[in-house]
């Protein structure tokens, strides 16, 4: 129960990093170690499938995808012109005020004071597959066409273009 | 008693909606002040990354595994975003030579 708090804890401090380092390369290091403990909440949520998903496509494939860029464009130096501080504390605030009125809105809602327990097998491959298969087969190859449609579209978009078009 | 070894083990939903309502704000603070394009869809990452969560959180609790499938869902959406996106960032940076948003906002250069 207090490894969630350390791990929620690890989170939010490495989330807060990500947004605040100047260097856009520690920013998305910073990224892999906060989806690095969305992994591990994942885990002690005992749904295995999501974790290994999540492990795989965010930290393996978006991420390298992420520095890929940055080190295509060379960017791994603060070149970043900063906004103004008046700006940055404008952005702060309305944070603020979207993240009061969360918890206003959880205030006055009912839940009935359940407990999350990491013991249900909802998570487990097996069940995920059955679910997945039989009542969601339409959205999951319809999920296939939007994957190579972005395939096509990414190598479109980030092809050179020819000299005489 | 089954309560009691509930209330040892496991964690008040209203902590998971906190949770992820903090890592949404920090992704929606992010996009307000950052001018960097590859961070600001880094942020908008994590806003998903966090709503991921919760709706695993809520599939855990209720014994429903369809949340857990829209996360797989989420997830492959983010993917089809973040291709094309980088590949949009790629192409402003060769005719820009600059990944600042401020230097879209002219409608022709």
């Amino acid at each position: 129960m207090t490894a969630f708090y350390f791990v929620a804890f690890l989170s939010i401090f490495f989330a807060l990093m990500t947004i605040f380092t100047k260097n856009p390369v520690h920013s998305v290091l910073y990224l892999v170690i906060t989806f690095f403990t969305f992994t591990v909440h994942y885990i002690m949520l005992n749904a295995q499938f999501l974790a290994v998903v999540n492990f795989i496509v965010y930290m393996g494939a978006i991420m390298v995808l992420f520095l890929f860029v940055l080190m295509l464009l060379n960017l791994n130096k603060d070149t970043e012109p900063m906004k103004s501080n008046l700006v940055k504390i404008m952005g702060a605030v309305a944070g603020m005020c979207l993240l009061a009125t969360f918890l206003g809105a959880f205030r006055v809602i009912e839940l009935d004071n359940g407990f999350v327990t990491g013991n249900s097998d909802v998570g487990l491959v097996k069940n995920l597959g059955k679910v997945l298969f039989d009542e969601f087969l339409l959205p999951f190859e319809l999920s296939s066409i939007l994957l190579l449609t972005a395939m096509v579209g990414a190598i479109l978009l980030a092809k050179k273009e020819t000299k005489e078009a | 008693m089954d309560h009691i070894i509930q209330h040892i083990q496991g964690i008040p939903l209203n902590h998971y909606l906190i949770f992820c309502s903090i890592i949404f704000a920090i992704g929606v603070v992010g996009v307000l002040i950052r001018r960097n394009v590859i961070i600001i869809m880094m942020s908008i990452e994590l806003m998903l990354n966090s709503v991921n969560l919760l709706l695993a959180a809520f599939s855990a609790y209720r014994g429903d595994a369809s949340g857990q499938v829209f996360v797989f869902f989420v997830m492959a959406l983010a993917a089809a975003e973040v291709a094309v996106g980088l590949a949009i960032v790629i192409m402003v940076y060769r005719n820009t030579k600059s990944v600042d948003l401020e230097s879209l906002s002219k409608l022709r250069w």
